[in-house]
């Protein structure tokens, strides 16, 4: 048995609990709250407790996917990532890069947000950048 | 975070969690803190065990609402005559801060003006509230060392929005509560991220830290960082106008990472209507969500158990999330998987860490500067933290405000945009409930979440259900100018008679396709908080 805690930063809202989540063999089990958390301090509500769950969840996206004949059909990265480039190369030589649109998001990390946006402004060359701060 | 800004000059929390608890008054308006914000309730209800005094505006008798001192319910959409009303009492029994104003602010003469028209009985009249209590209101937050404001959605989620948060900054001002401890103007933001997401130029005009994108010195140096020439110096487009962009044809490709417009957005058919007119649409997520259901390309990412990075809380608080298992299936890490993307497009990136990302990151921006993941250690970093010895900052505008001087704006109350009629003669307000959370992605994949609370309902007034003939737990319609759904009734005196509620996290009776997209003119907010509908079996 390979058990381990790991101390990280809750997910749901922006009060930005700390809790350690429970690892038993790779898989999550359980959350933990965090006594010396600034800002929780031992605390959590229903949704840090249980915040686990739906990373485990059946529901899971697992691989890339790309509409074919209307259906969504699974396939392999390099395919998705060939896809995804090339029609964006596509629309931008024929409508200009300010015809792509790009949602940042107030989930993913700093870095993945940044990056995000680094290529909308740098590689496509469009300030068209925003997310759901507002809703 | 518009309307602080163009006070301020920032556009954040000004204070931190840990200082609520010695606030001497705690105003909290659209805030449904015990439900939205837990861990900051708690600290609310210690500062009431210190004997703080607890103030609560909002339209529903919430959780809060029972530890007030004072609570008002007001009309959706009265805020602006609510809050100039109890300016008005502060400026006519000279309550004011003449020191601080004179010293640190700009513009009071014209918001004086503004101000004096709305006496409290008719700041009372409009906002539907007893004109005693807006007296009281004032009395409590004007006669105290430390007063604290809170809010959240309830204030900004309206065509007044900016209106609405300018208000709270003014009577911040006027009675000198910004800038020091426990006081101050605070939004608590609904998503773990959001502030990160704002801070990381995640905004169609600003780069990291909120450096404009029309500068030619903030052009140059990241023109020179970034190794481009294509740095355009023009606002892009908000959500609001790229979906609209989408429906005229102006815009082609959307890649949307981590979002679910189909069910946050107001007006869900004409979201829906704009996504299916995209020749390219791009969805990385966790779930295949509604909006996923839409996409050309899906891409799996990770969640925040699955990977290295940090987030930005509510009070411009850097913490590190840490990687505990490895990601589902073939899922990878999202900054990996636009890498790949941006590399296959002809953009070099070649970072090997978040870690590294957050190197460029700390360059590039004044307030993050300072910030390393070793530093991150422990209790984590408050912005602005421009220099590795810097301690970060825990409340803003100390000596002086960020802006140089603060501003007052003089707001006239405007109106909802949509008020009832015959037709449609129920107000619907919308918001979130304890055990779920947005749009339901993560919580209604959660047994225990999903079992807590399994499905959506309308909360109306007893006075109202028995004059419509409605039982409770019953099934019943509601329609607005917009879309139709059914859902089931509560019957609560948590609505006052006339004001109808419903959370928006569930898809088999989604609130937003009833929503008005009726938008804020500057911060482009949608009007989620008011809308009018009618009920029927």
């Amino acid at each position: 048995m390979d058990y381990k805690t790991v101390l990280t930063t809750c997910t749901y809202c922006g009060c930005g609990c700390n809790f350690f989540l429970e690892v038993l063999d790779g898989e999550l089990v359980g959350t933990i709250p965090c006594k010396t958390s600034y800002v929780s301090q031992g605390g959590l509500c229903i949704k840090g407790w249980n915040v686990h769950e739906f990373v485990t969840s059946k529901k899971r996206l697992t691989s890339p996917m790309i509409r074919k004949n209307g259906e969504l059909q699974e396939v392999s990265w390099e395919e998705a990532i060939d896809y995804t480039a090339s029609n964006l190369k596509q629309i931008k030589d024929e409508n200009g890069s300010d015809s792509i649109g790009f949602f940042a998001s107030a989930k993913v990390t700093n870095e993945d947000n940044y990056i995000l946006q680094k290529f909308a402004r740098a590689g496509i060359g469009t300030n068209n950048v925003d997310h759901c701060a507002r809703l | 975070m518009a309307g602080l800004a163009a006070a301020f000059g920032s556009g954040a929390m000004t204070n931190s969690i840990a200082e609520i608890e010695n606030a001497d008054t705690i105003f909290i308006i659209g805030s449904n803190t015990t439900t939205c914000h837990p861990l900051v309730a708690k600290r609310i209800f210690r500062a009431k065990k210190n004997g703080a005094k607890i103030i609560v505006a909002d339209p529903r008798k919430i959780q809060m609402a029972q530890f007030a001192d004072v609570h008002v319910q007001h009309a959706p959409g009265s805020d602006v005559a609510l809050l100039n009303g109890i300016m008005n009492v502060i400026l006519e029994n000279k309550w004011h801060d003449k020191n601080f104003i004179d010293e640190k602010t700009e513009g009071f003469e014209s918001f004086k003006k503004t101000v004096r028209d709305y006496t409290p009985e008719k700041a009372a009249e409009i906002a539907d509230v007893s004109a005693e209590d807006i007296i009281k209101i004032a009395d409590a937050y004007a006669n105290c060392e430390k007063a604290s404001i809170i809010y959240c959605m309830g204030i900004t989620q309206h065509t007044t929005g900016v209106d609405n948060v300018k208000s709270l900054a003014n009577l911040a001002m006027l009675t000198g509560n910004i800038g020091k401890e426990s006081t101050g103007v605070n939004p608590l933001r609904g998503q773990n991220n959001v502030q990160g997401a704002c801070d990381m130029g995640g905004l169609p005009n600003v780069i990291t830290a909120y450096q404009p994108v029309i500068s030619d010195a903030t052009n140059e140096k990241f023109a020179k960082a970034w190794n481009t020439d294509i740095l355009p110096q023009v606002n892009g487009r908000t959500i609001p106008d790229m979906l609209d962009g989408l429906d005229n044809g102006e815009v082609k490709a959307l890649y949307v990472l981590g979002e679910n417009p189909v069910l946050s957005d107001p007006d869900i058919k004409h979201v829906n209507k704009a996504l299916e007119k995209a020749e390219l649409l791009i969805v990385q997520d966790i779930f295949l969500t509604e909006t996923a259901k839409l996409a050309h390309v899906v891409l799996p990412g990770v969640c925040f158990a699955e990977k290295d990075g940090t987030f930005s809380n509510t009070e411009r608080r850097v913490t590190r999330v840490r990687k505990a298992v490895e990601p589902v299936g073939d899922a990878r890490e999202d900054w990996k998987i636009i890498q790949d993307i941006s590399n296959a497009f002809g953009y070099k990136m070649e970072y090997e860490s978040p870690e590294e990302i957050m190197k460029e990151i700390a360059a590039l921006s004044p307030s993050y500067g300072g910030i390393t993941y070793e530093r991150l250690e422990g209790d984590g970093l408050q912005w602005p933290c421009p220099t590795t010895d810097h301690p970060g900052t825990p409340y803003l505008h100390k000596d002086n405000i960020a802006r140089g001087k603060g501003l007052f704006h003089a707001i006239e109350y405007r109106p909802p945009a949509e008020e009832t009629d015959d037709e449609y003669p129920f107000c619907l307000t919308t918001g979130r409930v304890y055990a779920h959370y947005h749009t339901g992605t993560m919580t209604r994949n959660s047994i225990s979440l999903d079992n807590e609370i399994p499905e959506g309902f309308l909360e109306i007034n007893p006075e109202d259900a028995k004059r419509l003939d409605l039982l409770d737990r019953g099934r019943v319609n509601v329609a607005s100018r917009r879309g139709e759904i059914s859902t089931r009734v509560m019957i609560t005196d948590r609505v006052p008679p006339g004001v109808v509620f419903m959370p928006f996290h569930f898809v088999e009776n989604s609130a937003n396709v009833l929503t008005n997209p009726a938008c804020d003119p500057i911060a482009k907010i949608p009007e989620y908080k008011v809308c009018a509908v009618k009920i029927f079996l």
